[in-house]
This record gives C-alpha cells, sequence and structure tokens, in this order.
C-alpha cells in the first residue's frame, strides 16, 4: 500500500514542481493515402488524420482528469510528406495545398501540433523532395500548426551539402514571410542529422517509414523535479548526486509509461515509444540550465557544463530506461534557449554563447535548439552552422538538430517574442567570417569511417 | 466512476482547521465513495491526508468527481487532489 509520504511526493511534484506529461503524439501512417492527384490525394489525408486521431484529445483530456496529471500537449505526427506527395505533387505549390491539408486536419481534432511536413534526404533529394523543401517558407507562414524538419544528414551516408545549402536560403526566406511574428515560422522548422522515426516531440517529429499504420508515443519532462530533488544533495559527491537524477528520472518515466499504456489501450492503437526527455518550458522552476546550476555552476554555459550535461543526459537516460522497456525518440536532456529561462538568464548574463551551445550538443539529446540570431545573418553562414552541428552527429553517430531563427528586423541585444511554450530569447551574436565558399561546394559530405575511434 | 474499478486516492493539504475530515467524508458518503484507509500527519500546522477510496459504488466519473472536491477545497483553503492509484504504483513501485 502506497505510504502518505509517497502520496505527498508525486503530489507535489505535480502542483509545485511542474512534473506533467509534455506530449501523447499519435503517429499516424499515410503511405495509403498516396494518389497521382493532388486533391484526392489531399481528400484522403485529411480523412485518415481526422479518422485515426478522432479520439486522441478526449482520451487525452480523460487520462489527466483520472490520473491528475497534466497532459500538456496532443499530437500527430505523419509521414514524411516529401514521399506522400512525390506522386501528385508536381510544384512547390502543390506542397502548400497539403500543408493546409494538415492544418485543417490538426484543427479539426483539436492538436496543437502536427508535425511531418517533411523530407528525409539524408544522401541525395528527389525532385519532390527538393519541391517540398522549396515549400517550407509558404506552407509554415500560411498555417497554424504544421511543422517541418528536414533530415540531411546520417552517420550511414554522410551530409548531404546542397540540401544544407538550399535550407539557409529557406530558413530565411521563412523568416521574411513571417516577420510580423518575430520570424515565428522558423520556430516551426528543424534541420536533422540522424532523425529519429518516432520522436513525439516538435517541431521535429515525423512517422517514419519504419513505423506500423498508427502509433502512440509519449514524451514525459520534469526538469523542475530533478532541480529540487538535487536541492536535498546539495555539496555531496558526484555518486549520490548520479544516483539522485537517475531515481527521479525513473519515477517520471514510470508517469510517461503509465499515460502511454493507458492511451494506448483506450484508442485502440499499439504503444510505440517513451521519450525520456527533459524538456523545459519557460516557466519558472521547469528549466534545464536550472539543474546545471544545482549541480554546481554558476550560470549555464560556466566552465564544466559540457560534462555536467554528458552527466545529466547519461544519468536520465539510465533511470528512465530502467522504468520503460521502450524507450526511443530523442531521450535525454533538451537545451533550448527561448523556452528556457536559465539558458535565457544565462545568455543575457554573457555565460552562455553560440560556441558554447554548440559544444554542449555533442553530449546533450538534440542540438543548437530555439536560438534566435540577427535578422541580417546570411544565408551561407545559417548553413555553415547547419553543417557543424550536422558533421557532430554524423561523426558521434547521435542525432542532432537546428532550430534557428533569424529575427528579421532585429539584431544583437533585441529580443524575440514568440509567445506561449516557445517563449523569448535575445539575438544571440554570430561568428561574421565568411565560410561563402565552403557552403557554394556542391555534392556531399562523405559518411565517416567507424574504425581507428579517437 | 463507470469503467473504472481501480482504487482512487485522495490527498488532502494546507492549513489545519476544524472539520476537514467530516466535510471530505460527508461528500464521499453522499457519492457513494467507500474509504479503505485513511492516515494524516500535521507538519508545521499543516494538514497532511491521505484517503484509499473504492469509487466502484460511485455512479459518476472521476474527473467530476475531483472537480467538485478542488472547489470544495478552495473554499476551506486546502488542496484536494483525486488521482487514481495507479499513478503512484508506477511512480514509487517497481
Amino acid at each position: 500500500m502506497i505510504n502518505i509520504l509517497e502520496a505527498t511526493e508525486t503530489v507535489k511534484m505535480i502542483t509545485q514542481e511542474n512534473l506533467d506529461v509534455r506530449t501523447i503524439t499519435m503517429g499516424i501512417s499515410l503511405l495509403d493515402c498516396i494518389s497521382s492527384d493532388p486533391d484526392e490525394l489531399c481528400g484522403n489525408i485529411y480523412r485518415k488524420i481526422t479518422t485515426c486521431a478522432r479520439d486522441l484529445v478526449r482520451v487525452g483530456n480523460e487520462i489527466e482528469r483520472e490520473y491528475g496529471i497534466p497532459i500538456v500537449n496532443k499530437r500527430i505526427s505523419v509521414t514524411p510528406v516529401g514521399l506522400i506527395g512525390a506522386s501528385a505533387c508536381s510544384c512547390p505549390e502543390d506542397f502548400v495545398k497539403v500543408a493546409r491539408t494538415l492544418d485543417e486536419a490538426a484543427k479539426a481534432v483539436g492538436v496543437n501540433f502536427l508535425g511531418g511536413f517533411s523530407a528525409v534526404v539524408s544522401k541525395g533529394m528527389t525532385q519532390a523532395e527538393e519541391n517540398l523543401i522549396r515549400a517550407i517558407p509558404q506552407a509554415l507562414a500560411s498555417t497554424d500548426y504544421v511543422c517541418a524538419s528536414v533530415n540531411v544528414g546520417s552517420t550511414k551516408t554522410g551530409i548531404d551539402m546542397d540540401a544544407i545549402r538550399l535550407l539557409g536560403e529557406i530558413i530565411l526566406e521563412t523568416a521574411q514571410l513571417t516577420k510580423e511574428n518575430d520570424s515565428m515560422g522558423c520556430a516551426k522548422l528543424v534541420v536533422f542529422c540522424n532523425a529519429p522515426d518516432d520522436n513525439p516531440f516538435m517541431a521535429g517529429a515525423f512517422h517514419g517509414v519504419t513505423e506500423g499504420d498508427t502509433v502512440i508515443n509519449v514524451g514525459v519532462s520534469g526538469p523542475g523535479v530533478v532541480k529540487t530533488a538535487l536541492e536535498s544533495v546539495r555539496g555531496e559527491n558526484f555518486e549520490v548526486l548520479c544516483e539522485t537524477i537517475k531515481k527521479t528520472a525513473f519515477k517520471v518515466t514510470r508517469v510517461g509509461q503509465l499515460v502511454a499504456q493507458e492511451a494506448s489501450r483506450r484508442l485502440g492503437v499499439p504503444f510505440g515509444i517513451i521519450d525520456l526527455s527533459l524538456a523545459p518550458t519557460p516557466a519558472v522552476g521547469d528549466s534545464v540550465a536550472d539543474i546545471l546550476c544545482e549541480i554546481g555552476l554558476e550560470y549555464a554555459g560556466a566552465p564544466g557544463t559540457t560534462a555536467a550535461l554528458a552527466l545529466l543526459n547519461d544519468q536520465v537516460k539510465k533511470g528512465g530506461v530502467m522504468a520503460s522497456s521502450y524507450v526511443g525518440g530523442l531521450s535525454g536532456a533538451f537545451i533550448p534557449v527561448s523556452e528556457d529561462q536559465g539558458m535565457i538568464d544565462a545568455v543575457e548574463a554573457g555565460a552562455l554563447g553560440l560556441e558554447k551551445l554548440e559544444a554542449m550538443t555533442c553530449v546533450c539529446s538534440v542540438g543548437l535548439d530555439m536560438i534566435a540570431v540577427p535578422g541580417d545573418t546570411k544565408a551561407s553562414t545559417l548553413s555553415g552552422i547547419i553543417a557543424d552541428e550536422m558533421a557532430i552527429g554524423m561523426v558521434n553517430s547521435k542525432t542532432t538538430a537546428v532550430r534557428l531563427i533569424p529575427v528579421i528586423g532585429k539584431g544583437v541585444g533585441d529580443q524575440a517574442q514568440f509567445g506561449g511554450l516557445l517563449g523569448h530569447a535575445p539575438i544571440m551574436p554570430v561568428n561574421r567570417f565568411s565560410c561563402e565558399d565552403f557552403i557554394s561546394r556542391t555534392g556531399r559530405i562523405p559518411a565517416p569511417i567507424h574504425s581507428f575511434k579517437n | 466512476m463507470k469503467r473504472n474499478m481501480k482504487k482512487v486516492i485522495i490527498t488532502v493539504v494546507g492549513k489545519d482547521t476544524v472539520g476537514i475530515i467530516a466535510k471530505v467524508c460527508t461528500y464521499l458518503a453522499q457519492n457513494q465513495i467507500n474509504i479503505l484507509d485513511i492516515s494524516q500527519t500535521i507538519v508545521g500546522g499543516y494538514f497532511n491526508m491521505m484517503m484509499v477510496t473504492d469509487p466502484s459504488a460511485c455512479p459518476r466519473e472521476t474527473g467530476e468527481i475531483a472537480d467538485e472536491l478542488d472547489a470544495m477545497g478552495q473554499e476551506m483553503g486546502l488542496s484536494i487532489r483525486v488521482m487514481g492509484e495507479d499513478i503512484f504504483n508506477a511512480m514509487h513501485r517497481i
């Protein structure tokens, strides 16, 4: 029988430490929607999504009320549209139409984001995939809930530099088209290396072709819970520190596992994975940077940050894998800037810059996330930053991602306001030296050697 | 609480006043929710109570009960949470 101390601990985690289930994401395969006629394709997609996800939001809300645990987001990921639209879409405008259909379907079922306006072009782009990428600015500017992602590299294939060059321009164009909202469109576009097929977190979620017809993936969170747990072990040695993180990650993940199983059972959709990421929000006390400070740093970005983050990431995984047999997605600590008040404070204090963030991405679960840069940053510079980040992922066999927001009309010292879960961000300075000649080379970077590990 | 034969844990936290248990218990009795176990402590003037309940005879949804108890708690300056037992077992038992 549960005792009062255990009950109080759980209640405190939820009411005071922001423990929540960040997202229930339903993955939906659109492979059976393929048609050579754009209108028929859109009709099929709308029908499939609104049928499969009809009860998603209702069931999510039911579980939330019965267990008393907030389930913040209900979302959908679909098969990369670059594949689905290949036969029907002969130009970028056709893909924009598909994006609008996805947006309508998302609104019809009441989810708050839908991911999968995506292309997987790790080695090369088909004409359709290139058209999809060229459609991204218009698609993101003319929809509310659609998220786009492009996987431009992997450890097995190398890096598609043609796609990276194109994406530098696409990011700027997206920023231009959404400049009234501080270039918000770019917050819905992620560039990946080694993207997982089962990621439930936005903006990078898509339903990979390795997946079944429908699946339920759940993303848990809980940086505030870890931070609070660590407050009780100040000054203790690393063993105690690690043990505390592991135990906390275990508890958090078990809640996610329970919610995932319940959602899967009630919806009659197979359970896929738990993504045990520490995902911060702009809310005070829901910050990964605050955990790093609790570990012993004055600010995130101080010397020791990469080591502390490596430790944190590893312990979260070690605690989480014991709690669920199916762990997947990105699983680790996210380090977005705008979505984490502690990170924003670190940037504003001058403790954290783009270069240190890049180093941190070598050991965190994703990459350069939600970073606002000056609106006059050159496309080739954006491509260069992406290429660097992709190289880290490729060589280290890990997922890396870039979500940069060149805020049109703003420069270093200004603030970008995105609102809600996306938060606000100080514009960060970017290295001004040119990489134009490097980026203008065509072709791809070959896959790395898997021996001689040094 | 149709479809749901599982136990529900009700926690009450807040400043101690006269009649907290009486009020919560009366509400539960009116809704045919059986109390299986009660434990309570007072730490620094703060009242902590946990009730393990069996709602199988209650005709209403857990969510409605949770909302009403939450409202009742707010009137008395307390935080009352209604949560399925599974979440506690998942978190604290291997």
